[in-house]
């Protein structure tokens, strides 16, 4: 039998990496004089401009260089200017891999700011481990990830959940119906309720995914009017978040007896669904843009002088934006060293920022932020008044819900229980 | 026993709006042979101009349907002229066609009107919910309903009790010999697909406010549509009601057996196993075609 050409294929394949491993100082070396030439720190924005998710990306987008923006007017970093290379992935997680691969490889970025869904992060995700460069990634998100190569701004499922069931509960009640939409965050999501419900003698009526973009939700209301929950803990995305709000007032369900408490619901899709369909529901999330701080005046006022008065800010453009802040301070603290991905990354552990939701800080232990959850209570002009808040910052869990796994700077390691 | 008005209701108004989605596309593709896939695309034109017209002119959504109908009709009467038209012999070409009308419809309502979710109004009168029968139904579902039947009627007499019907029904059944009896069989192509086009802007009308709109709306309608047309029997009226009722029910017992997934799965299935053993539909009907 002979070498066919998938064989071969195979072989060259395995001869080219073991060539990569066994000579990495020369890779390494090229990349370091890179990094930081002439006084310019690069980094790439990766946040899809066109498809399916270009607007709340696009916002997450100009957050992102507003702050770059503000931090070379204030005189850069340590007398460097920091110069984005945007990239426009197109809402696609392979070209999202791709135009990692050109910001890192060819542009040679010392860190990227970018994704929104999970499904682009864990298409990035090779592209930052095999280069070793560092990615931040600012949206709230299902947890059970740990990557040496990512710093997570977003909230995880502990810091959304764990103030907020416990206050349902004692609000509304103890039977809780759980709709969301069939992927992986809402499952997850799911799955720290039900612990939670467990440990508070809480109960679920009704656990139901309903397919992405479904719009159809009379059966799901019937199965609300026939078992009766207290909570509706919903993880709905999209356009069924409009969908869902507006056929659950259509059939005469009442938020006062019955609320809908989302982790998904922002000022957007309150937006496109009209304020008086949202009215009385609830959502938890670290950051409403009707948060009172000074910061937070700052920021929203800057964002409208910057790219419109109509625009709006939300729980996830508010990381987009400080985390420029957190690279900053992280790059400041290396002073005249070397400036690498790696030596930023371990420079940020523990770096603190007064942001527009509260003072944040990356967790040393995980790479996660410590944030200030916030319950909001949606009102008819579109807005959350927030009528909950943290007295402290919550430390970010990402494995809450699997306790034989725990989360270190060297990646995930499994404890023997 | 207390299950039953519930589950009744629930297919009812999901079928009410297969029905309303899919009658459009029976016309068209019934009577012209035509697979319009761009039907969807009418659909979300017909929401977009919902919006359009009530942000601009801050019109009732009532008041709106006649102009959605003309505006969304006119669509239809544009592509079928600059389009359609030249491809009548050449039926499998149409769906490559049409599907290519979709995709620049989606982009161009995407670059124009943007790629956000769009707030529809429901009037103020129908956002209550009223009980039938110890049920609580909203007001909005049974509108639909109503006018879904009122529509149905409307093309029945249009098919059936009109000239225009008859000339239509004509060049259904043989277009070159209608022509010869003097038939301008190109008008009525013309005018039946405006009509269908007319008829899915008033459903993207209808369902707007109480789903949501967005450029990319329209796909999942035409799928329905397709198998509700499909599952009927292609140039049947009786058929595409009969199907509209028999998914929308087994849609909506599916979902309150298990869930919506699974509905979605199980009711494509049993689509699958229909077309098989009846491959012309539930109501074929039997006409003698050139």
């Amino acid at each position: 039998m002979g070498v066919n050409r998938r064989q071969l294929l195979r072989g060259t394949a395995a001869v080219g990496a073991a060539t990569a491993v066994g000579f990495p100082h020369i890779w390494i070396k090229n990349a370091s004089l890179a990094y930081a030439a002439g006084g310019e720190i690069k980094v790439g924005i990766l946040y899809s401009l066109t498809g399916t998710t270009a607007i709340i990306e696009t916002s997450l987008n100009q957050a992102t260089i507003m702050a770059i923006e503000e931090i070379n007017e204030a005189g850069g970093i340590n007398g460097m200017k920091i110069v984005p290379v945007i990239e426009d992935p197109a809402s696609d997680p392979a070209t999202f891999s791709q135009k990692a691969r050109k910001l890192v490889v060819g542009d040679k970025c010392v860190s990227v700011f970018g994704s929104y869904t999970s499904a682009s992060r864990k298409a990035v995700l090779p592209v930052f481990e095999k280069y070793d460069n560092l990615y931040w990634y600012p949206t709230l998100y299902e947890g059970r990830e740990c990557s040496k190569n990512v710093i997570y701004t977003g909230a995880v499922p502990n810091q959304q959940q764990k103030e907020f069931v416990p206050w349902l509960v004692k609000n509304f009640g103890k039977k809780f119906y759980l709709i969301g939409s069939n992927y992986i965050y809402p499952k997850e999501e799911n799955n720290v309720c039900k612990i939670l419900l467990k440990q508070l003698g809480g109960e679920v009526v009704g656990e139901e995914y309903v397919p992405l973009g479904h719009s159809e939700f009379s059966a799901v209301i019937n199965k609300f009017k026939a078992t009766q929950p207290n909570v509706i803990f919903s993880t709905v995305v999209g356009d069924s978040v409009v969908a869902l709000h507006r056929q659950y007032k259509a059939a005469g369900l009442d938020p006062a007896k019955m609320p809908m408490a989302s982790l998904t619901t922002s000022e957007e899709e309150i937006a496109a669904m009209g304020g008086e369909f949202a009215v009385g529901h609830y959502t938890s999330a670290p950051y409403f843009m009707s948060h009172d701080s000074p910061e937070n005046h700052k920021f929203v006022d800057a964002i409208k002088k910057r790219w419109g008065k109509d625009k709006t800010t939300n729980f996830v453009s508010e990381p987009a934006y400080f985390q420029v802040y957190l690279f900053k301070q992280a790059v400041e603290k290396l002073g005249k060293k070397e400036l690498t991905p790696q030596a930023i990354r371990e420079a940020s552990w523990g770096q603190e920022y007064k942001a527009p939701e509260g003072l944040v800080k990356i967790d040393p232990e995980n790479s996660h932020t410590y944030l200030w959850p916030k319950i909001g209570e949606a009102q008819a002009d579109g807005q959350f008044k927030v009528i909950e808040q943290t007295e402290e910052w919550v430390k970010p869990l990402p494995y809450w819900a699997y306790p034989e796994q725990v989360c270190t700077p060297n990646g995930l390691v499994e404890k023997k229980t | 026993m207390s299950w039953i008005i519930p589950q009744i209701s629930v297919g009812l108004s999901i079928a009410s709006i297969l029905l309303l989605v899919a009658l459009g596309l029976a016309i068209i593709y019934g009577t012209m042979g035509v697979i319009n896939l761009a039907h969807g695309e009418f659909v979300m034109l017909g929401a977009y101009a919902v919006w359009f017209l009530q942000s601009t002119l801050g019109l009732n959504l009532i008041a709106c349907l006649p102009l959605v109908f003309v505006l969304v009709g006119l669509v239809g009467l544009l592509i079928e002229w600059l389009l359609i038209r030249h491809l009548y012999t050449r039926p499998l070409d149409t769906i490559l066609a049409t599907w290519g009308v979709g995709v620049i419809l989606q982009q161009a309502i995407r670059l124009s009107a943007g790629a956000e979710l769009r707030y529809v109004k429901m009037p103020d009168f129908l956002t209550s919910s009223i009980h039938i029968m110890g049920y609580e139904e909203s007001a909005y579902r049974i509108f639909i309903f109503v006018l879904a039947v009122a529509l149905l009627i409307i093309t029945y007499l249009l098919i059936f009790h009109t000239e225009f019907g008859l000339r239509l029904r004509a060049v259904t059944q043989n277009r070159d010999i209608a022509s010869c009896f003097g038939i301008n069989a190109g008008r009525i192509y013309s005018l039946t697909f405006a009509y269908g086009a007319g008829l899915a802007g008033i459903a993207g009308a209808l369902v707007s406010p109480l789903k949501s709109v967005a450029p990319d709306m329209g796909t999942n309608y035409v799928v329905d549509a397709f198998l509700v047309v499909v599952v009927g029997g292609v140039q049947s009226l009786i058929g595409t009601i009969a199907s509209s009722y028999l998914i929308g029910q087994a849609s909506g017992v599916l979902a309150s057996l298990s869930n919506d997934t699974m509905a979605k799965a199980v009711v494509f299935l049993g689509v699958v196993v229909l077309i098989r053993l009846f491959p012309q539909g539930l109501f074929a009907v039997r006409i003698r075609r050139s």
